[in-house]
């Protein structure tokens, strides 16, 4: 594997910004923002009750004991990797002595891995949705939408990653992609930093906001309710019918009925 | 000391009569929905069998309920917070639809829609979960009355646990019947095995309940119910379990199971417990002395020093007396006849069983002696060890003392009051062989065979001043009825999602429509739904009847086309 120094990325931001990198590199995310925060607002006033996972391992759970694991795991290995590249500037790790090699063996080779995993546990859990018969039934369209979204996010970021590295012998996104992502954040949105991003990585990023737009409105939101608080919390809750509900002090018999 | 109440049952196995219909009309009131065909809040179950799901008493195989660690401390059977955390994607404990049960229906349509033809019409099963065509060959009650039992007799996890002489006789020893419902425990290990906290335990009844809003449809808690009594709703993805009827407790009026029960065998009311007591009783080191660390939780309604420490903690005035009414506290603790089942899961569960002195008393009469003698029903419950041994299993991890105990109480409570019912002087050695008196005898008698109603339910109604919070109407939205405004059905999200219909509502708003409109009730579009509750018999609800062949059916205003107007086709035989 070559390495790769920062002198052949540099010319990326010097691209040209046209009009249509400004919609979709400035305008699309935050619109993309707004949407996957209020929706998940509106989602969680409006249907409560429809928030769950909708599990169907009373169905079958041959496929799912493999499947299921195998993808959630993987994808949360790449949830995390995300995290490291996109939110992690360069210079922080650079300083914490992570040189530019080791970072992108690591990346590869973890991301590979994770990819992979994720992809064959969604090829597995697919294959099972569509030829269990009862799975299938209870599959809605809405279901299927999501499916197809998130398998081609998940197809475009594997084959990114796989075409920079065989074909390209890498391709340093921490110089162009996370620089972009964070300059969202900081409501200082650099368009021209994604001008001269690979193709592939552009549509990854383009689904991924796809994806984060339908994310509120699809069972994808069990996600933002993981259990992490289970860990803490006593075992035996205990409620009271009055701590859900407004309270109203039982009336005098001499008050007048309000 | 921390007083808590907590709403509980009892039931008396000798005068079950396996009717199933509480089981029944508790379906009709709660689960008659689809997504939760297979799910039976209340099930009767033929003992010996294997009841419902299959096994699951089989706690090496399904892990629920609590275990003592080495340390001697209380877990999770099925394995702690990390653990469970990293199993959630695929629960490796969840029983699969075919260990309850594939739900079916039949094609009734080929009844009433097939041609003229020589033989009858057949409507075959077809399953609820794939739409298809199906083979039944198991069911909630398949066993029902030892069916089969040949067969599938030997898979009784209790049984196991018992000699290999009964495992050989058991089907023509004894057979009796094991109504269940939520055990509604003191320590429930679902709302332990629940990751979102979605299920929890009601502070001033202890009702055990799944807050649907806040399931996230983990199903770990499936796992966690050693009885198997939550349910997962395969429409919602969402958790289900018996709810105590509470809408109904809350008003003083029993369950629907107890309600409608034919044999009168529930009791319902409430017992005063100490919380702080309840880990320490559940962490007894030996399962036998389960049973009495349980009863060592309940505190004495009539203790003065419990009645101050209850109103400290917010008990009402009126439901510390409920307490000392209390059927349940008489049969647990004056009697000492109810029995919890399986302590041996250690959840500390709160619907009690008196045992069955049936068989013994069968097995005497069969043999000719007289069954209603003290001294001949003794002797049968020290000689027939079989459904001691079996009850032992059930009720008291495997000790057979408590079991007899209750037997021979029950046993004198026959001939002693054969005596008085036949006129002779009772015979006072007989309730002194089981360490009571002969007052205490008619008054036991008094609760378990008369069984009045006002004896049987002391259910004090929850608190006027809340009474705003129990009503449904004045929270939600009045258009968010089934085919209002704010309802849509199959919402985008999954099946009825957007919250539920407050049926009250619903007929509320039908009720006004018919009393208001023209045309007779019956021409709302319900969606192949039909409200009886507002029919007044006039018209013809679309799909209350399956459409008459030939015309269009009912005519303008919705009244009775002429008898033999579908009969052109269908003429019947000569």
């Amino acid at each position: 594997m070559t390495a790769t120094g920062p002198s052949m990325y540099s010319g990326a931001p010097a691209h040209q910004v046209t009009t249509t990198d400004t919609l979709l590199w400035v305008a699309l995310p935050y619109v993309v923002i707004a949407v996957f925060v209020l929706g998940h607002v509106w989602r969680y006033r409006y249907d409560k009750f429809g928030w769950t996972t909708r599990s169907s391992q009373l169905y079958e759970s041959r496929l799912l004991r493999v499947g299921s694991p195998l993808f959630h795991f993987g994808i949360l290995v790449v949830l995390l990797g995300h995290i490291g590249g996109l939110v992690v500037p360069k210079r922080w790790t650079t300083a914490a002595g992570v040189s530019e090699h080791m970072y992108h063996v690591t990346a590869v080779a973890l991301g590979t891995v994770a990819g992979l995993c994720t992809l064959a546990g969604l090829a597995i859990l697919i294959y099972r949705r569509r030829t269990v018969g009862p799975v299938f039934s209870a599959t809605t369209r809405n279901d299927k939408l999501m499916y197809a979204v998130l398998t081609l996010v998940i197809l475009l970021g594997l084959s990114a990653t796989v075409a920079a590295n065989l074909l390209g012998g890498g391709y340093d996104y921490r110089e162009t992609v996370s620089p972009w992502f964070r300059s969202v954040f900081f409501l200082h949105p650099r368009a021209g930093s994604m001008a001269g991003v690979p193709i592939l990585f552009r549509l990854h990023a383009l689904s991924a906001l796809l994806l984060f737009t339908i994310w509120p409105f699809t069972r994808l939101v069990h996600m933002l309710t993981a259990p992490v608080g289970y860990l803490t919390r006593p075992y035996i809750v205990y409620r009271s019918h009055d701590t859900t509900l407004g309270r109203r002090p039982p009336r005098r018999g001499w008050d007048l009925p309000r | 000391m921390r007083v808590m109440a907590q709403m509980a049952m009892v039931m008396n196995l000798d005068k079950c009569i396996g009717c199933h219909t509480c089981s029944v009309t508790c379906k009709q009131a709660w689960t008659n929905r689809s997504g939760v065909e297979y799910v039976w809040f209340n099930n009767v179950e033929t003992r010996p069998g294997q009841g419902y799901p299959r096994q699951y008493e089989d706690q090496e195989r399904w892990r629920g309920g609590w275990t003592l660690n080495k340390r001697g401390r209380l877990t999770l059977k099925a394995g702690g917070r990390a653990r469970k955390l990293l199993t959630i994607f695929a629960n490796p404990k969840l029983p699969s639809i075919g260990d309850y049960y594939e739900p079916w229906t039949y094609d009734y349509e080929t009844l009433t829609d097939a041609p003229l033809q020589e033989h009858t019409p057949v409507a075959r099963p077809r399953s609820l979960i794939s739409g298809k065509y199906m083979k039944v060959s198991w069911s909630a009650n398949w066993d029902d009355d030892l069916g089969g039992s040949a067969e599938t007799g030997e898979r009784d996890v209790v049984l196991r646990e018992v000699s290999e002489k009964v495992k050989l006789e058991f089907d023509q020893t004894f057979m009796f019947y094991l109504p269940r419902i939520c055990e509604h425990c003191l320590n429930p290990s679902c709302a332990a095995s629940c990751p979102s906290g979605a299920i929890y335990k009601r502070t001033e009844d202890g009702i055990v309940l799944v807050d649907q809003d806040r399931c996230r449809g983990w199903r770990m808690c499936v796992t966690g119910c050693p009885y198997k009594k939550v349910y997962f709703n395969h429409r919602t993805g969402k958790a289900e379990k018996c709810t105590f009827c509470f809408p109904r407790v809350e008003v003083g009026i029993p369950t629907v199971c107890s309600e409608t029960c034919v044999g009168r065998l529930r009791y319902i009311g409430l017992m005063l417990y100490d919380v702080d007591k309840v880990l320490d009783a559940a962490s007894t080191p030996d399962d036998t002395d389960l049973y009495e660390a349980q009863r060592g939780v309940f505190l004495d309604p009539h203790d003065p020093e419990v009645i101050a420490a209850a109103e400290r903690d917010g008990v009402p005035r009126d439901w510390i007396e409920a307490a000392q009414r209390s059927p349940i506290w008489a049969l647990i603790n004056t009697y000492k006849v109810a029995l919890p089942l399986h302590p041996e899961y250690r959840t500390m569960p709160m619907v009690w069983y008196i045992p069955p002195l049936s068989p013994v008393v069968d097995v005497v009469r069969d043999t000719g002696h007289d069954a209603e003698n003290a001294g001949n029903l003794f002797a049968a419950i020290d000689a027939l060890r079989i459904p001691v041994d079996y009850l032992a299993q059930l009720f008291t991890a495997g000790d057979p003392a408590p079991v007899d105990a209750v037997l021979r109480r029950l046993a004198a409570m026959r001939s002693y009051m054969r005596d008085l019912n036949l006129g002779r002087d009772p015979d006072e050695a007989i309730p002194a062989r089981v360490g009571m008196t002969g007052e205490q005898i008619y008054e036991m008698y008094h609760l378990l065979a008369l069984a009045k109603y006002d004896a049987r339910y002391v259910i004090p109604a929850a608190h006027a001043e809340d009474a705003h919070k129990l009503e449904e109407l004045a929270t939600e939205c009045s258009l968010d009825y089934e085919g209002g405004p704010g309802m849509t059905g199959w919402g985008p999200f999954g099946e009825t999602s957007g919250g539920a219909a407050p049926i009250a509502v619903e007929n509320f708003h039908m009720l006004r429509q018919r009393q208001t409109s023209d045309v007779p009730a019956g021409r709302e579009h319900l969606r192949g739904r039909v409200n009886l509750l507002n029919w007044d018999g006039k018209g013809l609800p679309e799909g209350l009847f399956p459409p008459r062949g030939g015309d269009e059916g009912p005519g303008p205003g919705g009244t009775n086309p002429p008898a033999d107007s579908g009969a052109a086709e269908t003429e019947p035989k000569p």
